[in-house]
């Protein structure tokens, strides 16, 4: 048995392909990404360090400052929504679900997973204005609200709501189950207790309930903020930064820059930065888990 | 006395409707667009001019596929997603499963640093990889090929399998692998004909997380691949939206159903796989 488990050569046969595929194409690139914001130039056709150079840059580009701005309000936004309507419908599933309970989380799940892509084409239709109206101006129009039967993704203001609605709208079903997870894990008799003991409806929640859960909000919490810190598809595909490039975020700049302008060295410092950002997020999250 | 509880008692009932009908409206929400998108695929194009968003579609319109099919070009873009899916899923399994069995079953000095390693890959934003790989694959000669799509998400998609994997590799006994030994298996077979049988279910979910994580891929699909001949459905999807989508609703509508129906057909046999494996996948990451 011992032999068997400590065979030498059978760990490498199943490990290496593992390992090496891993390596090559995720831990290399990463590495090679904070090297490469020390460089500027097209790789092949001959590169320069130019030392902090990038990151000063960075600073002083105003397109830059001016989507990073956009992302942190996008995140703001993004983040309230999905947690507290996840956590609002996790209460319903537990305090007010009792038929086809499965069947409804399941229903409600579903957003979650659909092609980002498709979704934002669907949103497109949705909130579009013309040829046709979409349902969400059909809707406005039926219920004689014209004033609201506008073009949203053409006024950036609107455009960024509609980017932030729908990117909710896609996620509270993963936030609603993860919460229910964690409500249904409180034992029934710490409830029960509670309940004796007079705390009933709101006091049972934000006394009981929300401290209880307090370890699950913070998971969320790091899902929801790393996840919106890096936002692509959804800006691509909805308003692909526009109109003109007013919906343009982190990440999206990051990408342009990189891949339109050419500035490889100038792009990959952005993806440091997205990545330093996702960083602070989530250790700013650990020492708020850990502090009683 | 006997009151405030009969007061309580309907406090609570009105609660309760009123946390059913709230349940109500976000079902609503959260279905309603996308029964509008599969329902508004088979209207005709005179349908979209003459009734309301709402309106059921008076037939099945099938002109609409065959047009996204064809004239959008679905069918390349389909073709190109389901190979690199299917490619990048088999190799992510047939490379994480044996790689998690080692780590959790067997015995050495490095297990755990393997796993930390590995899992490692689960924060990292994509983004960050991005351009190194681009380089790469440029300099390897893999741009505009698939084959640069398939080694990134299977590549991609290791810490999670690997997380999942090991998570349910630990839970079988120790006794089940010695019985087997005792009976002359070797370490190989132990694993290919004892353990993995029993792990059909931890496969299933890998497979659920994977199939999401390369069929909705928007960022290297757009980045690796130029070529319209080797776009995948999701950049197929952003183009074709972009020429004439614009106008003609219908097609449009068609080739969004086209996008999600695998996932959709995913969704509906294996819900509780893919539950279970996104939200396992939540909490880690």
């Amino acid at each position: 048995m011992k032999g068997i488990v400590n065979n030498k050569k059978a760990i490498m046969v199943f490990t290496l392909p593992a390992l090496i595929l891993y390596t090559v194409i995720v831990f290399v690139p990463i590495v090679w990404s904070l090297i490469y914001s020390f460089y500027e130039g097209i790789p092949g056709l001959g590169i320069d360090f130019v030392g902090l150079n990038n990151y000063f840059k960075l600073f002083k580009d105003p397109n830059f400052i001016k989507s990073v701005v956009l992302n942190l309000k996008y995140v703001a936004v993004v983040v309230t929504g999905q947690i507290t309507i996840g956590m609002l419908i996790s209460f319903l599933y537990a305090f007010s679900l009792t038929n086809y309970a499965t069947l409804i989380r399941t229903i409600i799940f579903f957003p979650v997973v659909l092609p980002t892509v498709a979704t934002s084409q669907l949103f497109a239709k949705i909130f579009q204005i013309t040829p046709h109206l979409g349902l969400l101006n059909e809707f406005f129009h039926k219920i004689s609200m014209e004033n609201l039967v506008v073009g949203w993704l053409g006024d950036p203001k609107l455009a960024f709501w509609a980017i932030c609605i729908m990117d909710i709208w896609k996620a509270i079903g993963l936030y609603a189950l993860l919460f229910y997870g964690a409500i249904i894990n409180i034992p029934k008799d710490v409830l029960e207790a509670a309940e004796i003991d007079g705390a009933r409806g709101y006091k049972l929640i934000t006394k009981i309930v929300l401290p209880l859960i307090k370890p699950m909000t913070i998971t969320c919490l790091v899902l929801s903020l790393t996840g919106t810190l890096k936002v692509f598809d959804s800006v691509v595909a909805l308003t692909n930064g526009g109109p003109g490039n007013t919906t343009q975020m982190t990440s999206m700049y990051m990408y342009n820059t990189t891949f339109v302008n050419g500035e490889f060295g100038y792009g990959t410092t952005m993806a440091i930065f997205i990545l330093f950002e996702c960083l602070v997020a989530m250790f700013v999250l650990n020492r708020f888990s850990k502090d009683k | 006395m006997s009151s405030s509880i009969k007061d309580l008692e309907k406090k609570k009932k009105i609660l309760k409707i009123i946390g059913k009908i709230l349940l109500g409206i976000f079902i609503i929400a959260e279905i309603y667009p996308i029964m509008w998108l599969i329902l508004s695929a088979f209207k005709a194009p005179n349908e979209f001019y003459t009734s309301s968003a709402f309106a059921l579609p008076k037939g099945f319109y099938i002109q609409n596929f065959i047009d996204a099919w064809t004239k959008g070009r679905m069918n390349i873009y389909f073709t190109n997603s389901v190979i690199a899916t299917f490619v990048a899923l088999f190799i992510t399994i047939a490379v994480a499963a044996p790689a998690s069995f080692a780590i959790a079953k067997m015995k050495w000095k490095l297990s755990k640093t393997t796993l930390t390693y590995f899992l490692l890959g689960i924060m990292v934003p994509v983004s960050v990889a991005l351009t190194p790989l681009f380089i790469m694959y440029k300099q390897a000669g893999f741009l505009n090929s698939l084959w640069s799509l398939i080694i990134t998400y299977s590549a991609f998609g290791l810490p999670m399998a690997i997380y999942i994997f090991t998570t349910n590799f630990y839970s079988i006994p120790d006794d089940l692998i010695e019985a087997a030994v005792v009976d002359g298996c070797s370490i190989y077979q132990v694993f290919y004909k004892v353990i993995l049988p029993l792990m059909k279910n931890t496969i299933l979910t890998v497979v659920t997380l994977q199939f999401l994580l390369s069929w909705n891929d928007l960022i290297f699909s757009m980045t690796f691949n130029s070529k319209v001949e080797l776009k995948t459905i999701q950049t197929g999807l952003v183009m074709f939206t972009g020429q004439y989508g614009q106008m003609e609703w219908g097609p449009i509508f068609a080739s969004i159903a086209m996008g999600t129906l695998p996932t959709i057909a995913l969704y509906l046999g294996l819900n509780k796989m893919v539950m279970e494996g996104m939200t396992a996948g939540a909490v880690k990451g």
